[in-house]
Protein backbone atom coordinates (compact mmCIF):
# COMPACT_ATOMS: atom_id res chain seq x y z
CA UNK A 1 0.00 0.00 0.00
CA UNK A 2 1.05 3.57 -0.54
CA UNK A 3 0.20 6.96 0.86
CA UNK A 4 -2.17 8.72 -1.52
CA UNK A 5 -1.78 12.39 -2.43
CA UNK A 6 -4.73 14.05 -4.20
CA UNK A 7 -3.93 17.00 -6.47
CA UNK A 8 -6.14 19.10 -8.78
CA UNK A 9 -6.20 17.44 -12.16
CA UNK A 10 -5.96 20.44 -14.44
CA UNK A 11 -5.21 24.09 -15.01
CA UNK A 12 -3.06 26.60 -13.15
CA UNK A 13 -3.83 25.04 -9.80
CA UNK A 14 -2.29 21.73 -10.95
CA UNK A 15 0.78 23.39 -12.50
CA UNK A 16 1.44 25.53 -9.42
CA UNK A 17 1.01 22.52 -7.14
CA UNK A 18 3.51 20.56 -9.25
CA UNK A 19 5.94 23.53 -9.05
CA UNK A 20 5.48 23.86 -5.30
CA UNK A 21 6.30 20.18 -4.64
CA UNK A 22 9.09 20.36 -7.27
CA UNK A 23 10.77 23.15 -5.29
CA UNK A 24 10.87 20.71 -2.34
CA UNK A 25 12.48 17.93 -4.34
CA UNK A 26 9.28 16.01 -4.98
CA UNK A 27 8.50 15.67 -8.66
CA UNK A 28 4.85 15.17 -9.53
CA UNK A 29 3.94 14.38 -13.11
CA UNK A 30 1.06 13.21 -15.21
CA UNK A 31 1.62 9.98 -17.06
CA UNK A 32 0.01 8.59 -20.18
CA UNK A 33 -2.05 10.74 -22.49
CA UNK A 34 -3.37 14.20 -21.67
CA UNK A 35 -6.86 12.82 -21.18
CA UNK A 36 -5.83 10.14 -18.73
CA UNK A 37 -5.83 11.17 -15.05
CA UNK A 38 -2.85 9.11 -13.93
CA UNK A 39 0.27 10.45 -12.27
CA UNK A 40 3.67 9.59 -10.84
CA UNK A 41 5.70 10.77 -7.83
CA UNK A 42 9.51 10.90 -7.75
CA UNK A 43 11.75 12.01 -4.94
CA UNK A 44 9.86 10.37 -2.08
CA UNK A 45 9.16 6.66 -1.63
CA UNK A 46 5.76 5.16 -1.06
CA UNK A 47 3.57 8.05 -2.27
CA UNK A 48 1.14 7.75 -5.16
CA UNK A 49 -0.47 10.62 -7.02
CA UNK A 50 -4.23 10.81 -7.52
CA UNK A 51 -5.49 13.47 -9.89
CA UNK A 52 -8.93 14.77 -8.98
CA UNK A 53 -11.17 17.76 -9.53
CA UNK A 54 -10.35 20.34 -6.81
CA UNK A 55 -14.01 20.26 -5.76
CA UNK A 56 -13.88 16.52 -5.03
CA UNK A 57 -10.74 16.64 -2.91
CA UNK A 58 -12.49 17.68 0.35
CA UNK A 59 -14.89 14.76 0.08
CA UNK A 60 -12.08 12.27 -0.68
CA UNK A 61 -10.10 13.55 2.32
CA UNK A 62 -13.13 13.24 4.59
CA UNK A 63 -13.80 9.71 3.33
CA UNK A 64 -10.17 8.79 4.03
CA UNK A 65 -9.66 7.61 0.44
CA UNK A 66 -6.67 9.95 0.14
CA UNK A 67 -4.15 10.73 2.90
CA UNK A 68 -3.19 14.18 1.61
CA UNK A 69 -4.89 16.60 -0.72
CA UNK A 70 -4.36 20.05 -2.20
CA UNK A 71 -7.42 22.29 -2.42
CA UNK A 72 -8.75 25.68 -1.32
CA UNK A 73 -9.82 26.62 2.20
CA UNK A 74 -13.15 27.75 0.72
CA UNK A 75 -14.01 24.31 -0.65
CA UNK A 76 -12.99 22.50 2.55
CA UNK A 77 -15.07 24.78 4.76
CA UNK A 78 -18.08 24.79 2.43
CA UNK A 79 -18.20 21.05 1.81
CA UNK A 80 -17.14 19.54 5.12
CA UNK A 81 -19.21 19.95 8.27
CA UNK A 82 -16.93 20.12 11.33
CA UNK A 83 -14.00 20.35 8.92
CA UNK A 84 -11.43 20.72 11.73
CA UNK A 85 -12.27 17.23 12.92
CA UNK A 86 -11.92 15.69 9.48
CA UNK A 87 -8.86 17.35 7.99
CA UNK A 88 -5.79 19.16 9.26
CA UNK A 89 -4.03 21.93 7.32
CA UNK A 90 -0.35 20.98 6.80
CA UNK A 91 0.89 23.95 4.77
CA UNK A 92 -0.61 26.95 3.04
CA UNK A 93 0.89 26.90 -0.43
CA UNK A 94 0.97 30.65 -1.13
CA UNK A 95 -1.06 30.63 -4.35
CA UNK A 96 -4.66 30.28 -5.41
CA UNK A 97 -5.54 33.29 -3.26
CA UNK A 98 -9.21 34.10 -3.37
CA UNK A 99 -11.69 35.85 -1.09
CA UNK A 100 -15.31 34.82 -0.70
CA UNK A 101 -17.10 38.17 -0.74
CA UNK A 102 -20.60 39.58 -0.66
CA UNK A 103 -21.18 42.04 -3.53
CA UNK A 104 -24.02 44.39 -4.47
CA UNK A 105 -24.57 46.77 -7.42
CA UNK A 106 -22.15 49.73 -7.40
CA UNK A 107 -25.15 51.98 -7.94
CA UNK A 108 -26.42 51.08 -4.47
CA UNK A 109 -24.68 54.14 -3.02
CA UNK A 110 -26.64 53.66 0.21
CA UNK A 111 -25.08 50.25 0.90
CA UNK A 112 -21.57 49.95 2.32
CA UNK A 113 -21.83 47.40 5.11
CA UNK A 114 -23.75 44.35 6.26
CA UNK A 115 -25.82 46.73 8.43
CA UNK A 116 -27.00 48.50 5.29
CA UNK A 117 -27.70 45.22 3.52
CA UNK A 118 -29.86 44.12 6.44
CA UNK A 119 -31.91 47.33 6.33
CA UNK A 120 -32.22 47.19 2.53
CA UNK A 121 -33.24 43.50 2.64
CA UNK A 122 -36.14 44.32 4.96
CA UNK A 123 -37.28 47.26 2.82
CA UNK A 124 -36.89 45.18 -0.34
CA UNK A 125 -39.15 42.48 1.05
CA UNK A 126 -41.79 45.07 1.95
CA UNK A 127 -41.64 46.68 -1.49
CA UNK A 128 -41.36 43.62 -3.71
CA UNK A 129 -43.03 40.97 -1.56
CA UNK A 130 -40.02 38.72 -1.97
CA UNK A 131 -36.89 38.23 0.05
CA UNK A 132 -33.70 39.79 -1.30
CA UNK A 133 -31.96 37.08 -3.33
CA UNK A 134 -28.26 36.33 -3.01
CA UNK A 135 -26.79 34.11 -5.73
CA UNK A 136 -24.00 31.78 -4.66
CA UNK A 137 -22.64 28.26 -4.69
CA UNK A 138 -21.29 28.63 -1.14
CA UNK A 139 -24.60 28.08 0.66
CA UNK A 140 -23.30 26.93 4.03
CA UNK A 141 -20.59 29.56 4.39
CA UNK A 142 -22.86 32.42 3.33
CA UNK A 143 -25.74 31.30 5.55
CA UNK A 144 -23.44 30.96 8.57
CA UNK A 145 -21.92 34.37 7.90
CA UNK A 146 -25.30 36.08 7.62
CA UNK A 147 -26.65 34.29 10.67
CA UNK A 148 -23.63 35.46 12.64
CA UNK A 149 -24.16 38.98 11.28
CA UNK A 150 -27.85 38.86 12.21
CA UNK A 151 -29.22 39.26 8.67
CA UNK A 152 -32.43 37.26 8.15
CA UNK A 153 -34.59 38.70 5.36
CA UNK A 154 -32.83 37.11 2.40
CA UNK A 155 -33.01 34.02 0.19
CA UNK A 156 -30.10 32.11 -1.29
CA UNK A 157 -30.40 31.16 -4.94
CA UNK A 158 -28.08 28.56 -6.31
CA UNK A 159 -25.61 29.66 -8.94
CA UNK A 160 -22.89 27.27 -10.06
CA UNK A 161 -21.31 29.60 -12.62
CA UNK A 162 -21.37 33.13 -14.11
CA UNK A 163 -22.67 34.27 -10.73
CA UNK A 164 -21.65 37.89 -11.41
CA UNK A 165 -24.23 38.04 -14.21
CA UNK A 166 -27.22 37.10 -12.05
CA UNK A 167 -27.90 40.65 -10.82
CA UNK A 168 -28.06 42.16 -14.34
CA UNK A 169 -30.26 39.22 -15.36
CA UNK A 170 -32.53 39.97 -12.39
CA UNK A 171 -32.35 36.48 -10.96
CA UNK A 172 -30.64 37.87 -7.83
CA UNK A 173 -30.12 41.24 -6.09
CA UNK A 174 -26.68 40.46 -4.66
CA UNK A 175 -24.04 37.76 -4.98
CA UNK A 176 -21.55 35.90 -2.81
CA UNK A 177 -18.63 34.54 -4.78
CA UNK A 178 -14.91 33.96 -4.91
CA UNK A 179 -12.81 36.79 -6.29
CA UNK A 180 -9.07 37.26 -6.54
CA UNK A 181 -8.66 40.72 -8.05
CA UNK A 182 -12.23 42.03 -8.09
CA UNK A 183 -11.88 42.64 -11.84
CA UNK A 184 -14.90 40.53 -12.83
CA UNK A 185 -17.01 42.16 -10.13
CA UNK A 186 -16.16 45.65 -11.39
CA UNK A 187 -16.82 44.67 -14.99
CA UNK A 188 -20.28 43.57 -13.87
CA UNK A 189 -20.91 46.84 -11.97
CA UNK A 190 -20.70 45.17 -8.57
CA UNK A 191 -18.89 46.27 -5.42
CA UNK A 192 -17.77 44.38 -2.32
CA UNK A 193 -19.21 45.23 1.13
CA UNK A 194 -16.67 46.98 3.34
CA UNK A 195 -16.96 44.59 6.32
CA UNK A 196 -14.23 42.39 4.86
CA UNK A 197 -14.50 39.03 3.14
CA UNK A 198 -16.60 36.12 4.40
CA UNK A 199 -13.50 33.97 4.06
CA UNK A 200 -9.93 34.35 2.81
CA UNK A 201 -8.92 31.26 0.90
CA UNK A 202 -5.72 29.90 -0.63
CA UNK A 203 -4.48 26.57 -1.95
CA UNK A 204 -3.58 24.45 1.07
CA UNK A 205 -2.10 21.01 1.63
CA UNK A 206 -4.45 19.05 3.93
CA UNK A 207 -3.96 15.81 5.79
CA UNK A 208 -6.98 13.56 6.28
CA UNK A 209 -7.77 12.70 9.90
CA UNK A 210 -9.99 9.86 8.72
CA UNK A 211 -7.55 7.88 6.51
CA UNK A 212 -6.33 4.67 8.09
CA UNK A 213 -2.57 4.08 7.85
CA UNK A 214 -0.35 1.05 8.46
CA UNK A 215 2.90 1.38 10.44
CA UNK A 216 4.89 1.62 7.19
CA UNK A 217 2.58 4.24 5.80
CA UNK A 218 2.80 6.24 8.99
CA UNK A 219 6.54 6.65 8.35
CA UNK A 220 5.87 7.82 4.82
CA UNK A 221 3.28 10.33 6.12
CA UNK A 222 5.80 11.66 8.64
CA UNK A 223 8.48 11.97 5.98
CA UNK A 224 6.20 13.77 3.58
CA UNK A 225 5.13 16.20 6.31
CA UNK A 226 8.78 16.81 7.25
CA UNK A 227 9.73 17.44 3.61
CA UNK A 228 7.00 20.00 2.98
CA UNK A 229 7.42 21.76 6.30
CA UNK A 230 11.22 22.03 5.98
CA UNK B 1 -29.46 2.25 27.18
CA UNK B 2 -33.00 3.41 26.55
CA UNK B 3 -35.10 1.64 23.94
CA UNK B 4 -37.34 3.36 21.39
CA UNK B 5 -40.38 1.55 22.84
CA UNK B 6 -39.63 2.96 26.30
CA UNK B 7 -39.49 6.45 24.82
CA UNK B 8 -42.75 5.93 22.90
CA UNK B 9 -44.48 4.63 26.02
CA UNK B 10 -43.27 7.63 27.99
CA UNK B 11 -44.44 10.01 25.25
CA UNK B 12 -47.90 8.40 25.33
CA UNK B 13 -48.06 8.74 29.11
CA UNK B 14 -47.03 12.40 29.00
CA UNK B 15 -49.63 13.15 26.34
CA UNK B 16 -52.26 11.33 28.40
CA UNK B 17 -51.31 13.60 31.31
CA UNK B 18 -51.95 16.67 29.20
CA UNK B 19 -55.24 15.17 28.01
CA UNK B 20 -56.25 14.74 31.62
CA UNK B 21 -55.42 18.41 32.13
CA UNK B 22 -58.11 19.23 29.57
CA UNK B 23 -56.27 19.19 26.24
CA UNK B 24 -57.64 17.85 22.98
CA UNK B 25 -55.28 15.49 21.09
CA UNK B 26 -54.25 16.77 17.65
CA UNK B 27 -52.11 15.42 14.81
CA UNK B 28 -50.31 17.45 12.15
CA UNK B 29 -48.72 16.39 8.86
CA UNK B 30 -44.99 15.60 8.90
CA UNK B 31 -44.50 17.44 5.60
CA UNK B 32 -45.01 21.18 5.96
CA UNK B 33 -45.07 23.72 3.10
CA UNK B 34 -41.61 25.31 3.07
CA UNK B 35 -42.95 28.78 2.21
CA UNK B 36 -44.67 29.33 5.55
CA UNK B 37 -41.59 28.35 7.53
CA UNK B 38 -39.25 30.37 5.27
CA UNK B 39 -41.49 33.43 5.64
CA UNK B 40 -41.43 33.08 9.38
CA UNK B 41 -37.83 32.13 10.09
CA UNK B 42 -36.01 33.29 6.97
CA UNK B 43 -33.35 31.40 5.05
CA UNK B 44 -31.73 30.28 8.29
CA UNK B 45 -34.40 27.58 8.74
CA UNK B 46 -32.72 25.68 5.90
CA UNK B 47 -29.76 25.06 8.19
CA UNK B 48 -32.10 23.51 10.78
CA UNK B 49 -34.83 21.73 8.81
CA UNK B 50 -34.69 19.03 6.15
CA UNK B 51 -36.00 20.22 2.82
CA UNK B 52 -37.49 17.96 0.17
CA UNK B 53 -39.63 18.67 -2.88
CA UNK B 54 -41.82 17.34 -5.63
CA UNK B 55 -42.95 18.82 -8.93
CA UNK B 56 -46.53 19.37 -7.77
CA UNK B 57 -46.24 20.90 -4.31
CA UNK B 58 -42.78 22.37 -4.57
CA UNK B 59 -40.57 22.59 -1.52
CA UNK B 60 -41.68 20.85 1.66
CA UNK B 61 -39.96 20.65 5.03
CA UNK B 62 -39.95 17.77 7.45
CA UNK B 63 -41.74 19.24 10.48
CA UNK B 64 -39.06 21.00 12.60
CA UNK B 65 -41.64 21.72 15.31
CA UNK B 66 -45.38 21.50 15.99
CA UNK B 67 -46.11 25.07 16.98
CA UNK B 68 -46.64 26.45 13.49
CA UNK B 69 -48.98 23.69 12.20
CA UNK B 70 -50.92 23.65 15.50
CA UNK B 71 -51.40 27.43 15.37
CA UNK B 72 -52.53 27.20 11.72
CA UNK B 73 -54.95 24.42 12.57
CA UNK B 74 -56.38 26.43 15.45
CA UNK B 75 -56.73 29.56 13.30
CA UNK B 76 -58.49 27.57 10.57
CA UNK B 77 -61.19 25.93 12.67
CA UNK B 78 -60.46 26.04 16.36
CA UNK B 79 -63.05 26.91 18.99
CA UNK B 80 -62.12 29.26 21.83
CA UNK B 81 -60.68 28.80 24.34
CA UNK B 82 -58.69 25.74 23.29
CA UNK B 83 -56.11 23.42 24.80
CA UNK B 84 -54.22 21.02 22.54
CA UNK B 85 -51.72 18.24 23.11
CA UNK B 86 -49.69 16.23 20.61
CA UNK B 87 -46.91 13.71 20.46
CA UNK B 88 -44.80 13.04 17.42
CA UNK B 89 -41.45 13.22 15.77
CA UNK B 90 -39.70 16.39 14.72
CA UNK B 91 -36.69 16.54 12.43
CA UNK B 92 -33.68 18.81 12.82
CA UNK B 93 -30.63 19.02 10.61
CA UNK B 94 -27.45 18.93 12.67
CA UNK B 95 -24.34 20.40 11.13
CA UNK B 96 -22.27 21.19 14.19
CA UNK B 97 -22.84 18.62 16.87
CA UNK B 98 -23.01 14.93 15.84
CA UNK B 99 -24.17 13.96 19.35
CA UNK B 100 -27.48 15.81 18.93
CA UNK B 101 -30.41 13.84 17.56
CA UNK B 102 -31.73 14.78 14.12
CA UNK B 103 -35.06 13.03 14.72
CA UNK B 104 -36.81 12.89 18.08
CA UNK B 105 -40.18 12.87 19.80
CA UNK B 106 -41.81 15.99 21.17
CA UNK B 107 -44.84 16.02 23.44
CA UNK B 108 -46.52 19.39 23.58
CA UNK B 109 -49.28 21.33 25.27
CA UNK B 110 -50.63 24.61 23.87
CA UNK B 111 -53.24 26.96 25.32
CA UNK B 112 -55.22 29.50 23.26
CA UNK B 113 -57.11 31.57 25.79
CA UNK B 114 -57.97 35.29 25.93
CA UNK B 115 -59.44 35.25 29.41
CA UNK B 116 -56.53 35.30 31.83
CA UNK B 117 -53.05 35.47 30.36
CA UNK B 118 -51.21 35.19 33.70
CA UNK B 119 -53.27 32.14 34.68
CA UNK B 120 -52.58 30.46 31.31
CA UNK B 121 -48.81 31.09 31.68
CA UNK B 122 -48.89 29.58 35.16
CA UNK B 123 -51.03 26.64 34.05
CA UNK B 124 -48.53 25.69 31.33
CA UNK B 125 -45.44 26.16 33.51
CA UNK B 126 -46.93 24.23 36.44
CA UNK B 127 -47.90 21.29 34.20
CA UNK B 128 -44.40 21.07 32.75
CA UNK B 129 -42.76 21.49 36.15
CA UNK B 130 -44.89 18.65 37.45
CA UNK B 131 -44.08 16.38 34.49
CA UNK B 132 -40.32 16.65 35.20
CA UNK B 133 -40.45 17.21 38.99
CA UNK B 134 -38.85 13.82 39.82
CA UNK B 135 -35.75 14.70 37.75
CA UNK B 136 -34.70 17.65 39.95
CA UNK B 137 -34.04 19.90 36.96
CA UNK B 138 -32.90 23.50 36.94
CA UNK B 139 -35.67 25.81 35.76
CA UNK B 140 -35.02 29.01 33.83
CA UNK B 141 -37.60 31.72 33.19
CA UNK B 142 -37.67 35.08 31.49
CA UNK B 143 -39.99 37.54 29.79
CA UNK B 144 -39.22 38.93 26.35
CA UNK B 145 -42.22 41.27 26.71
CA UNK B 146 -40.40 43.40 29.29
CA UNK B 147 -37.46 44.03 26.97
CA UNK B 148 -39.83 44.80 24.09
CA UNK B 149 -41.71 47.30 26.24
CA UNK B 150 -38.42 48.95 27.23
CA UNK B 151 -37.43 49.34 23.56
CA UNK B 152 -40.85 50.79 22.69
CA UNK B 153 -40.36 53.34 25.45
CA UNK B 154 -37.02 54.69 24.22
CA UNK B 155 -36.94 58.43 23.42
CA UNK B 156 -36.14 57.95 19.75
CA UNK B 157 -37.70 57.61 16.31
CA UNK B 158 -40.20 54.89 15.41
CA UNK B 159 -37.86 53.70 12.65
CA UNK B 160 -35.10 53.06 15.21
CA UNK B 161 -37.45 51.31 17.60
CA UNK B 162 -38.76 49.11 14.79
CA UNK B 163 -35.20 48.13 13.81
CA UNK B 164 -34.32 47.28 17.44
CA UNK B 165 -37.51 45.25 17.87
CA UNK B 166 -36.82 43.36 14.67
CA UNK B 167 -33.47 42.28 16.09
CA UNK B 168 -34.47 41.55 19.66
CA UNK B 169 -33.68 37.84 19.10
CA UNK B 170 -30.26 38.64 17.63
CA UNK B 171 -28.32 40.16 20.53
CA UNK B 172 -25.20 41.00 18.49
CA UNK B 173 -27.03 43.01 15.88
CA UNK B 174 -29.26 44.56 18.55
CA UNK B 175 -26.14 45.78 20.38
CA UNK B 176 -24.60 47.07 17.14
CA UNK B 177 -27.74 49.08 16.34
CA UNK B 178 -27.99 50.42 19.88
CA UNK B 179 -24.35 51.60 19.79
CA UNK B 180 -24.97 53.33 16.49
CA UNK B 181 -28.20 55.00 17.66
CA UNK B 182 -26.43 56.12 20.85
CA UNK B 183 -23.81 57.89 18.74
CA UNK B 184 -21.04 55.56 19.90
CA UNK B 185 -20.02 54.61 16.37
CA UNK B 186 -18.83 57.30 13.97
CA UNK B 187 -20.28 56.96 10.47
CA UNK B 188 -17.78 56.43 7.62
CA UNK B 189 -16.54 59.39 5.56
CA UNK B 190 -18.41 57.97 2.62
CA UNK B 191 -21.65 57.83 4.60
CA UNK B 192 -21.22 61.41 5.86
CA UNK B 193 -20.66 62.60 2.28
CA UNK B 194 -23.79 60.74 1.12
CA UNK B 195 -25.93 62.26 3.88
CA UNK B 196 -24.59 65.76 3.25
CA UNK B 197 -25.20 65.39 -0.49
CA UNK B 198 -21.49 65.78 -1.22
CA UNK B 199 -20.82 62.30 -2.57
CA UNK B 200 -19.39 62.05 -6.07
CA UNK B 201 -22.11 60.81 -8.44
CA UNK B 202 -22.01 57.09 -9.13
CA UNK B 203 -21.03 56.39 -12.74
CA UNK B 204 -22.03 52.73 -12.75
CA UNK B 205 -25.37 51.85 -14.33
CA UNK B 206 -28.08 50.62 -11.99
CA UNK B 207 -28.59 46.90 -12.50
CA UNK B 208 -31.05 44.48 -10.94
CA UNK B 209 -34.55 44.77 -9.57
CA UNK B 210 -34.01 47.38 -6.89
CA UNK B 211 -35.07 50.71 -8.42
CA UNK B 212 -33.55 54.18 -8.13
CA UNK B 213 -36.63 55.31 -6.19
CA UNK B 214 -35.85 52.70 -3.52
CA UNK B 215 -32.27 53.93 -3.24
CA UNK B 216 -33.47 57.54 -2.97
CA UNK B 217 -35.98 56.56 -0.30
CA UNK B 218 -33.29 54.85 1.73
CA UNK B 219 -31.05 57.93 1.47
CA UNK B 220 -33.96 59.98 2.84
CA UNK B 221 -34.26 57.49 5.70
CA UNK B 222 -30.51 57.77 6.37
CA UNK B 223 -30.73 61.57 6.38
CA UNK B 224 -33.70 61.54 8.75
CA UNK B 225 -31.82 59.15 11.02
CA UNK B 226 -28.68 61.33 10.97
CA UNK B 227 -30.81 64.32 12.02
CA UNK B 228 -32.22 62.32 14.93
CA UNK B 229 -30.50 63.05 18.26
CA UNK B 230 -28.57 60.12 19.76
CA UNK B 231 -30.30 57.91 22.33
CA UNK B 232 -29.17 59.33 25.71
CA UNK B 233 -26.44 57.43 27.56
CA UNK B 234 -28.74 57.21 30.58
CA UNK B 235 -31.35 55.36 28.53
CA UNK B 236 -28.78 52.87 27.24
CA UNK B 237 -27.56 52.30 30.82
CA UNK B 238 -31.12 51.58 31.95
CA UNK B 239 -31.57 49.09 29.12
CA UNK B 240 -28.29 47.41 30.10
CA UNK B 241 -29.39 47.29 33.75
CA UNK B 242 -32.63 45.67 32.65
CA UNK B 243 -30.81 43.10 30.49
CA UNK B 244 -28.58 42.30 33.47
CA UNK B 245 -31.43 41.39 35.84
CA UNK B 246 -30.82 37.82 37.00
CA UNK B 247 -32.31 36.87 40.35
CA UNK B 248 -34.86 34.66 42.01
CA UNK B 249 -38.31 35.79 40.88
CA UNK B 250 -39.29 38.03 43.85
CA UNK B 251 -35.95 39.92 43.80
CA UNK B 252 -36.04 40.18 40.02
CA UNK B 253 -39.52 41.67 40.29
CA UNK B 254 -38.24 44.16 42.88
CA UNK B 255 -35.34 45.23 40.65
CA UNK B 256 -37.62 45.58 37.62
CA UNK B 257 -40.12 47.63 39.65
CA UNK B 258 -37.26 49.95 40.62
CA UNK B 259 -36.23 50.24 36.98
CA UNK B 260 -39.84 50.99 36.03
CA UNK B 261 -39.60 54.25 38.04
CA UNK B 262 -37.16 55.49 35.37
CA UNK B 263 -38.66 53.48 32.50
CA UNK B 264 -42.40 54.03 32.91
CA UNK B 265 -43.04 52.14 29.67
CA UNK B 266 -42.20 48.80 31.23
CA UNK B 267 -44.59 49.15 34.17
CA UNK B 268 -47.40 47.31 32.33
CA UNK B 269 -45.10 44.39 31.53
CA UNK B 270 -43.75 44.38 35.11
CA UNK B 271 -47.26 44.21 36.56
CA UNK B 272 -47.97 41.31 34.22
CA UNK B 273 -44.88 39.63 35.70
CA UNK B 274 -46.30 40.24 39.19
CA UNK B 275 -49.67 38.77 38.17
CA UNK B 276 -47.91 35.73 36.70
CA UNK B 277 -45.83 35.27 39.85
CA UNK B 278 -49.01 35.28 41.90
CA UNK B 279 -50.69 32.82 39.53
CA UNK B 280 -47.62 30.54 39.71
CA UNK B 281 -47.66 30.63 43.50
CA UNK B 282 -51.35 29.79 43.60
CA UNK B 283 -50.56 26.75 41.41
CA UNK B 284 -48.11 25.60 44.06
CA UNK B 285 -44.89 26.69 42.29
CA UNK B 286 -42.16 27.75 44.74
CA UNK B 287 -41.62 31.19 43.24
CA UNK B 288 -39.03 32.20 45.86
CA UNK B 289 -36.71 29.57 44.39
CA UNK B 290 -37.59 30.17 40.73
CA UNK B 291 -34.81 31.93 38.77
CA UNK B 292 -35.64 34.80 36.42
CA UNK B 293 -33.28 36.19 33.76
CA UNK B 294 -34.33 39.24 31.77
CA UNK B 295 -32.29 38.17 28.74
CA UNK B 296 -33.35 34.49 28.82
CA UNK B 297 -34.76 33.24 25.55
CA UNK B 298 -33.22 35.93 23.37
CA UNK B 299 -30.98 33.65 21.33
CA UNK B 300 -32.91 30.46 20.84
CA UNK B 301 -36.61 31.18 21.04
CA UNK B 302 -37.44 33.50 18.24
CA UNK B 303 -41.20 33.59 18.16
CA UNK B 304 -41.71 33.95 21.89
CA UNK B 305 -42.70 37.48 22.88
CA UNK B 306 -43.69 37.17 26.54
CA UNK B 307 -43.12 34.60 29.27
CA UNK B 308 -40.40 32.03 28.39
CA UNK B 309 -39.17 28.99 30.29
CA UNK B 310 -36.87 25.98 30.05
CA UNK B 311 -35.85 23.00 32.18
CA UNK B 312 -32.21 21.86 32.20
CA UNK B 313 -30.29 19.03 33.78
CA UNK B 314 -27.64 20.32 36.21
CA UNK B 315 -25.77 16.99 36.12
CA UNK B 316 -25.82 16.80 32.35
CA UNK B 317 -25.21 20.33 31.06
CA UNK B 318 -24.30 18.79 27.70
CA UNK B 319 -27.94 17.79 27.14
CA UNK B 320 -30.34 20.13 25.36
CA UNK B 321 -33.19 21.45 27.58
CA UNK B 322 -35.66 18.69 28.53
CA UNK B 323 -38.57 21.10 28.23
CA UNK B 324 -39.02 24.58 26.76
CA UNK B 325 -41.94 26.86 26.18
CA UNK B 326 -43.36 30.32 26.21
CA UNK B 327 -45.92 32.81 25.04
CA UNK B 328 -46.21 33.59 21.33
CA UNK B 329 -49.09 36.05 20.88
CA UNK B 330 -47.58 37.71 17.80
CA UNK B 331 -47.19 34.41 15.96
CA UNK B 332 -50.95 33.89 15.83
CA UNK B 333 -51.20 37.31 14.22
CA UNK B 334 -48.49 36.60 11.65
CA UNK B 335 -49.96 33.24 10.66
CA UNK B 336 -53.55 34.41 10.51
CA UNK B 337 -55.08 37.82 10.00
CA UNK B 338 -55.13 40.58 12.57
CA UNK B 339 -58.68 39.87 13.79
CA UNK B 340 -57.94 36.22 14.39
CA UNK B 341 -54.92 36.93 16.64
CA UNK B 342 -55.27 35.25 20.01
CA UNK B 343 -53.00 35.07 23.06
CA UNK B 344 -51.23 31.71 23.05
CA UNK B 345 -48.78 29.93 25.32
CA UNK B 346 -47.35 26.43 25.26
CA UNK B 347 -44.34 24.21 25.45
CA UNK B 348 -42.74 20.89 24.53
CA UNK B 349 -41.14 18.02 26.40
CA UNK B 350 -38.40 15.65 25.18
CA UNK B 351 -39.44 12.13 26.29
CA UNK B 352 -36.17 10.66 24.91
CA UNK B 353 -34.08 12.84 27.19
CA UNK B 354 -36.39 12.27 30.15
CA UNK B 355 -36.03 8.48 29.83
CA UNK B 356 -32.27 8.82 29.29
CA UNK B 357 -31.86 10.93 32.41
CA UNK B 358 -34.04 8.61 34.50
CA UNK B 359 -31.86 5.66 33.46
CA UNK B 360 -28.70 7.46 34.58
CA UNK B 361 -30.07 8.60 37.95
Amino acid sequence: MTVRLGVPSKGRLMEKTFDWFGARGITLSRTGSDREYAGAVDGVEGVSLILLSAGEIPRELAAGRINFGVTGTDLVQEKLPLWEQQVEPVRELGFGFADLVLAVPMAWVDVETLDDLDAVATAFRQTHGLRLRIATKYHRLVREYLRHGGVADYALVDSQGATEGTVANETAEAIADITSSGETLRANHLKVLSDGPILRSQATLWRSRNAKVTADERQVVAELVARVEG
Amino acid sequence: MTSPSQVLARAAALRAGFEEAGAQVVETPVLQPADTLLDLYGEEIRARAYVTSDALRGEQMLRPDFTVPVVQMHMADGAEPARYTYSGEVFRRQEHDPSRANEYLQVGFEVFDRANVAAADAEVFALFAQAVAHLKLRAATGDIGILMAAVRGLQTSDARKAALLRHIWRPRRFRGLLDRYAGRVRPSEQRIALIEGKAAPCKAPLIGRRRQSEIDQRIDVLRADAAEPPIAAGEVDLLDALLGVREMLPFAHQQLSDLAMDMPNISGAVSRLAARTEALASRGVDVDALPFEASYGRTSMEYYDGFVFGFYSAQRPDLPPLATGGRYDALTQRLGDDDAAIPAVGGVLRPDLIVQLEASQ
